[in-house]
């Protein structure tokens, strides 16, 4: 939206709706931060908040490559695996590795880099993953690129178990003791809490990186990925490169996926590589196709929902519940999951536009007479 | 020395590759007719081993159970295709192989309900389970059981292919979706049949399956799946006998570099143990990716061209 909006503040007046737009953005940022300042730190809604803005940046990274490029890949989990592990090789505090590889003499590495340029850092790595493999697979079509990406998802998996690079990965021991979301709240001189940052934090790095994607979208090269998505022959008629805007989409995916890896890490403090298995791909293609595959500002929705759903809202399933003196009939733990997929399945076969289909959020305040033209720009992205 | 060291491997891996093969010619057959991953059939598969451990524990005999199972199994096959996939017939293959991830994520989460997410002690079943001793190598009956009904059922489902009528109703579903419903192919009972059969072969992998391993839980078909997925590519996907031949390769490597430490160890070829067993899973993904490349219809696969 960003360059949408540069572009036609120089040719004509800026589009109401990219403004009216940016604001809601903007309120959401302010919002973000001023509960964090009232409410407890405590509450499962910064959980929720937190955990869905790395699961946004995950989940656009993926519609990048799938909705827009038209690749139907399933190795975020490895590439999110090896932005994470990155991440936490190059940031645990040079005390603490002792601790952390206790099992392999405190560890190669023995610097500790500052976060940022560690979280960039990983997403380069992850890129350079991405780069490697890439020129074998992506010659594959379709589901033959699903299944290949997919397994080599699960050959990182077992590199970075292996023992023998233990040094390094810790073998199948987790990483931890690097700087969390927490390490972002500024605190006085008493340890004490002064400015709580640990939700907006990650929100600012996910709307950077997005914002990014979206910059991307808008540029040729970005136009020259939606060709591909729509019809890989006429767009190679049409003199765009195929296996060079395959690889850089690939690339530039990774390396979005690589940085919500080490956001991930972040999150959870801690990473093992067991954690990143095709059922996180699965879910987070999900995601993707819940907010809409073609919609940045679906999976960004999505992402938060279906978080809040999983971690929250649906929570009151797994206990017993009275409604008076009636225990209501089959809830127990694991009941929450079970809607919860039956709800995916109905919007997989029943709503395939998900919430957003392939309009954006400022298609959303186009005015009526501008309706056939906002339609016409969501099926150009 | 060189084959009694190896032997065991061997024999463990041929046995996992029948019950790979199994699984792997439900996805080739679906496929071929369909174009279309179904990832949930890794999970069919998982159910099927659930299945058993419910009924067997109701208490009703083995001759009972297993034909329960077996059809009960081919019946969600039946279901998953009526609910999930019907629908989504002219949608684009993405929606459908999306559904089929769907499906797979429902099945794992209803069963981590029912089961609380605990491991289900697979109930023994006795004359599979009985321990033998081939050429020093001690291993359970399955082992043998295993490859034998695998290509007995692969030269029965390659007759009905071949010589009766709903087989070849398959094969002319396979070959052109539109021109074999104006034939007069009733196409949605073909490909409720190709799920049911592929399920029955589930269930049949299952009983064998997990009378090896011992414990069923909500993830654990969902590696034997993917394993199988790339048993059907290597194979040449749409060919049942490519499949049952690359199950069978993929069970055999993959068993001996489980062992691959202790094979170097005992012939004195390396000194210390390399952790390479790691790599068992790996190895078969490495495998499926350097067939895509190379030979991407796979050993036994018909060529296809694409047109513009």
């Amino acid at each position: 939206m960003t360059m949408n909006a540069k572009r036609n503040m120089q040719v004509k007046k800026v589009n109401p709706s990219n403004l009216i737009a940016a604001a809601i953005i903007a309120a959401v940022y302010v919002v973000v931060f001023v509960l964090e300042q009232i409410m407890p730190p405590t509450s499962m809604l910064f959980t929720v908040l937190k955990k869905g803005a790395v699961y946004a940046l995950v989940a656009v990274s993926m519609n990048l490559l799938n909705g827009f490029t038209g690749l139907f890949s399933l190795g975020q989990a490895g590439f999110m695996l090896i932005g994470a592990y990155t991440y936490g090789i190059l940031t645990i505090p040079v005390a603490q590795r002792a601790a952390v590889y206790q099992y392999y003499d405190g560890g190669l590495v023995q610097f500790a880099m500052p976060v940022i340029p560690a979280m960039i850092l990983a997403g380069l790595v992850a890129a350079v993953f991405a780069l490697l493999i890439g020129m074998p697979v992506l010659r594959l079509k379709s589901d033959y690129l699903a299944i290949a990406t997919l397994g080599f998802a699960e050959i990182i998996r077992s590199i970075f178990q292996w023992d023998k690079l233990g040094k390094l990965t810790n073998g199948s021991n987790m990483l931890r003791l690097f700087p969390s979301f927490n390490d972002f709240n500024i605190k006085n001189a008493n340890g004490e809490v002064v400015v709580y940052l640990s939700t907006l934090v990650p929100f600012i790095i996910t709307g950077v990186c997005v914002a990014l994607v979206v910059m991307l979208l808008h540029s040729s090269y970005g136009r020259a990925f939606m060709a591909i998505r729509d019809d890989e022959i006429s767009a190679e008629a049409m003199g765009i490169n195929l296996a060079k805007h395959k690889q850089q989409a690939f690339c530039i995916s990774s390396f979005f996926a690589g940085v919500g890896g080490a956001m991930l890490a972040m999150y959870s403090n801690s990473v093992q590589a067991k954690s990143f298995t095709s059922a996180m791909t699965y879910e987070i293609l999900l995601i993707v196709v819940i907010g809409g595959i073609g919609s940045v500002t679906g999976s960004c929705l999505s992402s938060f929902l279906f978080v809040a759903c999983s971690e929250w809202w649906l929570r009151f399933l797994d206990q017993k519940q009275m409604i008076g003196s009636w225990e209501v009939p089959l809830l127990r733990n694991g009941f929450r999951l079970v809607v919860f997929s039956v709800i995916i399945m109905v919007v997989v076969l029943f709503f395939r536009q998900g919430i957003m289909g392939t309009k954006e959020l400022p298609d959303l305040f186009r005015k009526k007479k501008k309706a056939s033209e906002a339609g016409k720009e969501g099926a150009a992205k | 020395m060189l084959f009694n060291t190896i032997l065991p491997y061997l024999l463990s891996g041929v046995s996992v590759g029948g019950q790979y093969a199994l699984i792997a010619i439900g996805y080739t057959m679906v496929y071929g007719i369909l174009r279309l991953i179904n990832f949930a059939h890794g999970d069919v598969f998982m159910v099927a081993g659930i299945l058993m451990v419910y009924i067997s524990a109701s208490g009703l005999p083995l001759y009972v159970s297993i034909p329960v199972v077996l059809i009960a199994t081919a019946a969600i096959g039946f279901l998953i295709e009526r609910v999930a996939y019907k629908p989504l017939r002219t949608a684009p293959r993405m929606s459908v192989m999306i559904s089929a991830i769907g499906v797979s994520y429902a099945l794992q989460n209803l069963v981590l309900y029912i089961t609380g997410g605990l491991n289900q002690f697979y109930p023994t079943i006795p004359f599979i389970s009985q321990s033998i001793t081939i050429g020093g190598a001690s291993t359970k009956m399955v082992t043998v059981v295993t490859p034998i009904l695998t290509v007995v059922l692969m030269v029965a489902l390659v007759l009905l292919i071949n010589h009766t009528k709903i087989g070849m109703a398959m094969r002319a579903v396979s070959k052109d979706f539109e021109t074999s419903s104006l034939m007069g192919i009733k196409i949605n009972n073909v490909i409720s049949a190709t799920f049911v059969i592929g399920s029955f072969l589930a269930g049949v992998g299952s009983l064998l399956y997990f009378t090896n391993y011992t414990t069923v839980i909500q993830t654990s078909g969902a590696m034997p799946g993917l394993k199988a997925f790339v048993a059907a590519v290597f194979g040449g996907i749409g060919s049942i006998p490519g499949a049952v031949v690359g199950a069978f390769i993929i069970g055999i490597c993959e068993s001996i570099i489980k062992g691959l430490d202790i094979i170097l160890f005992k012939l004195g070829l390396s000194k210390q143990m390399m952790g390479l067993a790691t790599f068992s899973d790996a190895f078969t993904f490495a495998l499926l990716i350097v067939i895509l490349i190379v030979k991407p219809t796979g050993l036994f696969g018909e060529k296809t061209t694409d047109k513009v």
